[in-house]
């Protein structure tokens, strides 16, 4: 009996060939396959900065002499301080970082020139909102030795004997909102967004394409129904998936990771209802847009991986380069993680929680209408 | 005004790409009508089908389907048909009572409950209700998706193949029902490849490659294709078709079961070609054509017509 060959050339080639053919016609896989290498590369290689700087600072200067301004001047020298706003009143401080308008706060005390005049090593505090670990360390880490470098051009004839050491001036550091610096009390929360961006999006993603790959839809669109009616008809049922993924994450935030939990879960929970529902209608959208279900899919990774990388979730927020600062701006779970973090960590309440909110409301609003523009009534 | 016109359409034109698969079709059929909808695949029946119920956009064509507009009130046209698709487009990973249901609800069917539970009773599945509909055999699918076209009472059906693969006795049932409704003034488009039901129509419509090629009774539809026809019966027919095929006069050399027909459209020189083959090994016998005769005929001209 003669040995059949394992593999037949010509057979192999064959399918070779279809496969390139295939390729070639699904435009859409074929841009994922450079598309997603260039937006890693780009991420990874140019967004990504572990160790923000420019960071927006407010300043409570309630003492004005030329060592105050010494003092802000070394910070800003530092690279990771920009001075964005003076403030009047330590309330007015609370609201700042509580709005994440600031990452720091610093407090120069009234008596700053008199008492280092003196030598009595006046206090400057910096109240850094320390919700995301990482965007803050190095900057406080740079603290000590910016303010000493910064002053030791003023310690001079009467004040030479301020100069050389070390301890001139007291700082304070509060670390607030996680003043451990636990990173889980900033991912865990954060990791409630980024489940719901990742499977809402595809569940509902795949709604329509699966319609349209079953045959289904040409009964459906037999019948007399709008666009609004489908789309809203199935991002709702998924409505309820989002909520039992918010509740697991939440338990486990309590029970397994001991997030403190500031702020009111009931807002909490109303925000996350707006969240879900922007991303079904992202999900909703996508699948008018796409021609068969796998589409949906790639569609949904190209939304999720900006979503991930871009929202503050994995890398600070802050460290990223303004470019990417804006995409992050349009996607919503760069405001829902605020929200997150905000209620839970600093126990934000509704006004704080507006300021972000309402743009995941507009998101949302539009999306939506692009799908129903998109949604094709009939079945060319 | 016009209340027993269910149907008329002028122009309907379809075109993907540079395809023109549905050509000009112009359509009439009073309320009450069954009229069968026949022609080769690929002909366009299933696109002007999709057309009437605005599932397709057509290109050019004017006309009312139940009194409204076919090209702009799509919606309210929807609302009074029943579409059954060629292909099985109800939910498979729903039941039987659950497909039923999701279609009354989205007519918004008055009494639903009844309505749906009627329905399948009438249907005579009342057993197998809970059963999944991507289960069921192809036939009982066919007979689920007619149930489900008919539950919101609509006044025009369209059923697109709606016998295909089903067995003969349903398939006789399912047509003594299509004439008790159409008795209570249901109208039906019926597309169908099987000549016992084309014969059971009471209009005919056959399309080829996109051309509305005749349309009438059956009697009408087999006078206008002026044909005559003589049936062979005998040993070796086979061979006699072969030989018949090509010589002038013979349109065509078909077999009938046992029975071979020769057809052609004069009379005369189809009688002059056969009768060198009129021998003591065969019996010839001239007879009235049949609707698959003329059918057949009409396949062929159209694809000269075609390759033209
Ligand atoms: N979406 C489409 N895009 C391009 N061509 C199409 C499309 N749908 C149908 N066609 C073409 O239109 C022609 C008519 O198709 P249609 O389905 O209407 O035929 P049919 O008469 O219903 O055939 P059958 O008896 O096989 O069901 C065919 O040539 C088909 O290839
Ligand atoms: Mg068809």
């Amino acid at each position: 009996m003669k040995q059949r060959p394992p593999l037949s050339f010509a057979r192999f080639w064959a399918i070779v060939l279809k496969e390139f053919v295939q390729m070639r016609r699904d435009r859409l896989t074929f841009g994922m396959i450079i598309g997603i290498p260039v937006v890693q590369l780009m991420l990874f290689g140019y967004a990504i900065n572990g160790d923000p700087k420019h960071l927006p600072t407010a300043v409570l200067m309630a003492d004005s002499s030329q060592y105050s301004r010494s003092l802000l001047s070394a910070l800003k020298n530092s690279d990771y301080f920009r001075f964005v706003r003076r403030l009047n009143s330590e309330n007015e401080a609370e609201k700042a970082l509580a709005r994440g308008d600031v990452q720091f706060v610093v407090t120069i005390p009234v008596d700053f020139s008199r008492k280092l005049l003196r030598g009595e090593k006046p206090t400057i505090l910096v109240e850094a909102d320390a919700t995301d670990p990482s965007a803050t360390g190095n900057a406080i880490a740079s603290l000590r030795t910016a303010i000493n470098s910064g002053l030791q051009n003023d310690f001079k004839g009467p004040l030479a004997f301020l100069a050389g050491s070390d301890a001139a001036v007291n700082l304070r550091v509060h670390a607030r909102y996680n003043p451990e610096g636990i990173s889980q009390f900033n991912i865990v929360p954060g990791l409630m967004g980024v489940v719901l961006t990742m499977t809402m999006v595809m569940i509902t993603g795949l709604a329509i394409t699966r319609e349209r790959e079953r045959g289904t839809m040409e009964n459906l669109l037999s019948m007399p129904t709008r666009p609004l009616e489908v789309l809203l008809g199935k991002i709702l049922p998924y409505i309820f998936v989002g909520y039992i993924q918010v509740g697991l994450i939440l338990i486990a935030a309590r029970f397994l990771f001991h997030v403190p939990m500031a702020g009111s879960i009931p807002l909490l929970l109303l925000t996350s209802l707006i969240f879900i529902a922007a991303n079904l209608a992202m999900g909703i959208t996508f699948s008018t847009l796409a021609k068969n279900q796998l589409q949906a899919v790639q569609m949904t990774f190209f939304f999720f991986l900006p979503s991930l990388l871009l929202s503050g979730f994995m890398f600070p927020f802050r460290g990223m380069p303004e470019w990417a600062q804006v995409i992050g701006e349009i996607l919503p779970l760069t405001h829902f993680l605020r929200i997150v973090r905000g209620i839970l960590l600093k126990g934000n309440g509704f006004s704080e929680v507006m300021l972000q909110l309402w743009q995941i409301v507009l998101f949302a609003a539009i999306v939506l209408t692009i799908g129903v523009k998109r949604y094709r009534k009939t079945l060319d | 005004m016009n209340g027993n016109i269910a149907i008329d359409v002028r122009g309907m034109t379809k075109r993907f790409g540079e395809h023109t698969v549905v050509n000009g079709i112009d359509l009439q059929m009073r309320s009450g009508e069954v009229c069968g909808f026949l022609g080769p695949n690929g002909s366009g029946k299933t696109t002007f089908i999709r057309m009437l119920c605005g599932l397709l956009a057509a290109d050019a064509g004017e006309g009312t389907c139940l009194g409204f507009d076919v090209i702009r009130e799509s919606e309210a046209i929807k609302r009074h048909i029943g579409y059954m698709t060629q292909r099985f487009s109800f939910y498979e990973d729903l039941s039987i009572v659950e497909n039923l249901d999701f279609v009354a609800r989205m007519y918004d069917v008055n009494n639903r409950r009844q309505a749906v539970q009627d329905s399948i009773e009438r249907l005579g599945l009342a057993a197998r209700q809970k059963q999944l509909a991507g289960e069921l055999s192809g036939g009982w699918k066919q007979r689920l998706a007619l149930a489900a076209c008919l539950i919101h009472n609509p006044r025009l059906l369209l059923l697109d193949e709606p016998t295909a693969g089903v067995d003969p006795k349903a398939r006789r049932d399912f047509w003594e029902q299509i004439h008790e409704l159409a008795g209570q003034g249901l109208t039906f488009l019926i597309t169908t490849h099987y000549m016992d039901e084309a014969e059971r129509c009471d209009r005919l419509a056959y399309l080829s490659y996109g051309n509305l090629l005749t349309h009438g009774t059956a009697a009408e539809v087999i006078a206008g294709a002026g044909l005559t026809t003589w049936s062979v019966s005998g040993s070796e027919l086979a061979e006699l078709a072969l030989q018949l095929r090509g010589i002038p006069g013979v349109n065509q050399a078909v077999a009938f079961g046992a029975r071979l027909h020769v057809s052609g459209t004069s009379q005369h020189l189809l009688e002059q070609a056969i009768a060198p083959f009129r021998t003591e090994q065969h019996t010839w016998q001239q007879v009235n054509p049949g609707l698959e005769d003329v059918f057949i005929h009409l396949m062929g001209t159209s694809q000269d017509n075609y390759t033209l």
